[in-house]
């Protein structure tokens, strides 16, 4: 696919940064004419990623967050969001819907099921000690499908 | 930025959020909200998202967090006018029981 434009931030793992990472993102799949659920989709399973960054891998430190978001043309929106941090040791338990290692419980455990059910593709990986990559894409509807 | 206002009449604790609801701002919703919920113990807690512009799973666990308060008394939590986008993620929560389709006006 022919990579027509592509954006790239780095921000620190600091909670304030959440809602800037998911409006930067946002502006930035505008280009794709994207219905507002398409948008809420979008702005969701970013939030989720970047969160997931903040709260686990750089839970005693703020380290930094790269996040990546490429329009595949013709139609694909693609993310990838990617820290430094703990790493996670078993992928499909960290992935599994309602587990999470917060003892608080005040986190669902929904993070990656959001992203799962909200984007077409997601793909992690991880090492623990290195940090983690969370890749996503979306297929952005034309308008012309749409109506 | 998520914001809560506070209706309390006792029996009824009616918390009409706003803004954006994330891990960030959570924090702040949560402890307006859990002052009223331990100091009163309302039969009813109504999460009004009326005015919620966007959530992430950060607001399921704002619920899950005050139901499991509300339950420790044996109080009732609720949830009303979730938009379409709001009440995707609920029901991908498995809390759509949670959600009230009663009309009431019991705002300011």
């Amino acid at each position: 696919m022919i990579i027509n434009n592509f954006m790239r931030l780095i921000i620190p793992s600091r909670s304030q940064n959440e809602a800037f990472a998911r409006a930067a993102v946002t502006a930035f799949a505008a280009g794709l004419d994207p219905t507002v659920e398409e948008i809420n989709d979008i702005k969701a399973a970013t939030s989720e990623a970047v969160t997931n960054s903040i709260v686990h891998a750089y839970a005693d430190r703020i380290g930094n967050i790269e996040i990546l978001a490429r329009i595949l043309e013709p139609d694909i929106f693609y993310i990838r969001i990617k820290d430094k941090g703990c790493g996670i040791a078993d992928i499909k338990q960290a992935m599994t819907p309602l587990f999470t290692t917060c003892a608080e419980g005040e986190r669902a455990g929904l993070g990656f099921a959001v992203m799962e059910s909200f984007m077409d593709k997601l793909r992690v990986t991880s090492k623990p000690g290195k940090g983690t990559s969370v890749t996503m894409t979306k297929r952005i509807k034309s308008r012309y499908e749409q109506n | 930025m998520g914001t809560a206002e506070i209706t309390n009449n006792g029996e009824r604790l009616i918390v009409a959020l706003s803004g954006e609801i994330d891990h960030h701002s959570l924090k702040t919703l949560r402890g307006v909200i859990d002052v009223q919920l331990e100091n009163y113990t309302p039969r009813l807690l109504v999460l009004d998202f009326r005015e919620v512009g966007f959530m992430d799973s950060s607001g399921i666990g704002l619920i899950l967090g005050r139901r499991r308060i509300a339950e420790s008394y044996g109080g009732k939590v609720v949830v009303k006018n979730v938009s379409g986008y709001v009440e995707k993620l609920i029901k991908l929560a498995g809390l759509g029981a949670m959600i009230s389709k009663q009309q009431e006006v019991c705002r300011k």
